[in-house]
């Protein structure tokens, strides 16, 4: 099956064992990296950013989620490709530790979410189109009440760095319930990025988003990628978004990972024009595509 | 320490920008104890009026209906900033950051301090320059009354969250009622002793009896055990940990089920 590991291989800094055990807190126990907050393209690296192991979830009757096992490295974008339903946001509450899995363990950065939740949450961020920022707020007022809850250091210069980075700077002042779609979008992206996170997950980012300002969020992300010791998870129905921006997909469908790969190759190694045609495909028939796969 | 007060204090940051510039938040903070200041401060001036005897109702009465309600603030304080999330459907994006069950409650208990103590100080003054009250009767005591009162209210606040979290939004309508529902347990205006037996049973469980007791201990015969009292703290103190559980548990509930990242559903599983 295909599968690719990330371009760019994590670059291991000189004396990067000595700075990991001079910045590690006294009481920070083992398994966790870095307890406090540093600019990650200095922090030291070792292994995946995310790893997913057997997640299950069980909702009553249904299984949501069935057995996902995957990982994010460093510098690495990974789509979660899959129809409505397949248990993408599912997955994705899991990680961001608001749903417990049935089964299954997440380590984020080192940090088993389930025994170190804070340590874990406090190094992701997520934007999602049904999680919008209190409406009643502005802003500029959001993004300081999250930068306080995500201990974000030297908060106002950040931002302001956010606000000019995501086009918001007119809109510092203006409640954020009376934005467009489009503008809540970024403010939640601006929230995302201001703890400048290890994992970022971006739940169909660009679904609200125009054409343009949805290019300039790709390009953004992408550039945040590289720049970065970031591993993005991103979701999206836009399978021309996918290919342009994602290392790596991930195609779920009934709570199972059925294909892996790279989305510019995949759909010629499976006999599909584009990535679309492959996800109509697989996502009408699942089982076609898993014997079509063994036998590639 | 700090980590836990800076996401508290963020919590707050977030009800003091709502609060600003919002009257629909800011008169409730104080018009309804006034009125009820007012209201009571005239009904003890007419039984003073009337009964010509010694017994003074403005610090029984006048100060009883004070105390109480500073309690029922306190935990509307509470149950106003935990709607202010329900409302602006912020579950998600709180308990996916660093923010734990603790911290939250931590903001909710800061945010009610700030709001409650502008109700209070509304009180006092109503009731000190224009009927007179005088805290000088209750001696240092008074401290002690707004302890339990303020813990007991804390609990009171949290339990009604618990509710909301548990039973969705709709749910809120259990939260009123809920001072009103102990309000005759608790022998505000009247001595425990005038209960039949099984009701001053209940009312020994409540916390807030014990300072209404007190207060007329003091003011009648200048005596009060201060044994009573303290037991009265530590009964407030054990709901404050029973409701904080009780929220922890229902919390750990909808995590499981699904409720914090789908509160519009209200119930799921
Ligand atoms: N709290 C819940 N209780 C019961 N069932 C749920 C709950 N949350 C989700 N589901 C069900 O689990 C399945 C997976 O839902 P999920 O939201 O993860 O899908 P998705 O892949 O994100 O879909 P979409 O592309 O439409 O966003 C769906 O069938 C959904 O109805
Ligand atoms: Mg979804």
């Amino acid at each position: 099956m295909a599968r690719v590991r990330p371009a760019i291989e994590a670059g291991r800094k000189p004396l990067a064992w000595a700075e990991n055990l001079l910045m590690r807190p006294v009481l920070d126990s083992p398994g966790c990296h870095t307890d406090f907050w540093m600019p990650h393209d200095t922090a030291p690296t070792s292994g995946s950013i995310l790893s997913v192991s057997q997640l299950h979830k069980l909702y009553g009757e249904t299984l949501a989620v069935d057995g996902v096992s995957f990982s994010v490295e460093p510098h690495e974008i990974l789509g979660l490709l899959g129809p409505n339903g397949a248990g993408k946001t599912t997955t994705i509450n899991m990680i961001l530790g608001v749903l417990q899995p049935t089964s299954g363990s997440i380590v984020i950065d080192g940090c088993d979410l389930a025994l170190r939740r804070r340590q874990a949450l406090s190094r992701t961020n997520f934007a999602a189109v049904y999680a919008p920022l209190p409406g009643n707020l502005t802003v500029a007022q959001n993004l300081r009440v999250f930068g306080m809850l995500y201990a974000v250091p030297a908060l106002s210069r950040r931002i302001e760095s956010v606000l000019a980075e995501f086009d918001l700077v007119r809109f510092r002042n203006t409640k954020c319930g009376v934005l467009s779609s489009g503008e809540q979008t970024r403010v939640a992206l601006a929230k995302a990025m201001l703890n400048q996170p290890r994992l970022l997950l971006l739940d169909e980012p660009t679904a609200s988003l125009d054409p343009a300002i949805a290019r300039e969020i790709r390009a953004t992300i992408r550039e945040f990628a590289a720049r970065t010791q970031v591993g993005v998870l991103w979701t999206s129905h836009n399978m021309i978004e996918v290919a342009e921006v994602c290392h790596r997909v991930l195609f779920l469908s009934r709570g199972r990972i059925l294909l892996e790969g790279d989305p510019r190759a995949l759909p010629s190694q499976l006999g599909h024009k584009t990535l679309e045609d492959l996800f109509v495909t697989v996502a009408r028939e699942p089982l076609t595509v898993r014997h079509a796969e063994e036998d590639a | 320490m700090t980590a836990f007060l800076r996401r508290a204090a963020a919590l707050l940051l977030r009800q003091f920008y709502l609060l600003r510039g919002s009257p629909a938040r800011i008169v409730p903070l104080f018009a309804w104890v006034a009125i009820d200041i007012v209201l009571w401060g005239f009904i003890t001036r007419y039984l003073n009026s009337v009964s010509n005897a010694r017994f003074n109702f403005v610090p029984a009465m006048l100060g009883a209906v004070l105390l109480w309600d500073f309690m029922s603030r306190v935990m509307q304080g509470i149950t106003t900033a935990f709607l202010e999330d329900v409302w602006s459907r912020n579950f998600l994006n709180l308990f996916a950051s660093p923010l734990s069950v603790s911290e939250y409650l931590g903001g909710l208990v800061l945010s009610s301090i700030a709001t409650s103590l502008i109700g209070l100080a509304t009180m006092v003054a109503l009731a000190t320059v224009v009927f007179g009250l005088s805290f000088l009767v209750y001696g240092t005591l008074l401290a002690a009354f707004l302890l339990v009162l303020f813990l007991f209210g804390i609990s009171l606040g949290i339990f009604g969250c618990a509710l909301v979290l548990r039973f969705g939004p709709a749910a809120e309508w259990f939260i009123w009622p809920i001072p009103a529902f102990i309000s005759p347990l608790a022998c505000v205006f009247y001595p425990l002793s005038v209960l039949p037996r099984w009701m001053q049973g209940l009312a020994r469980l409540i916390p807030p009896s014990y300072v209404f007791e007190g207060m007329r201990g003091v003011l009648e015969h200048h005596a009060h055990s201060l044994a009573s009292l303290a037991f009265g703290s530590a009964l407030a103190l054990l709901y404050l940990i029973l409701m904080a559980r009780a929220f922890t548990g229902v919390y750990r509930h909808a995590v499981r089920t699904g409720l914090i990242a789908r509160y519009s559903a209200e119930t799921v599983s």
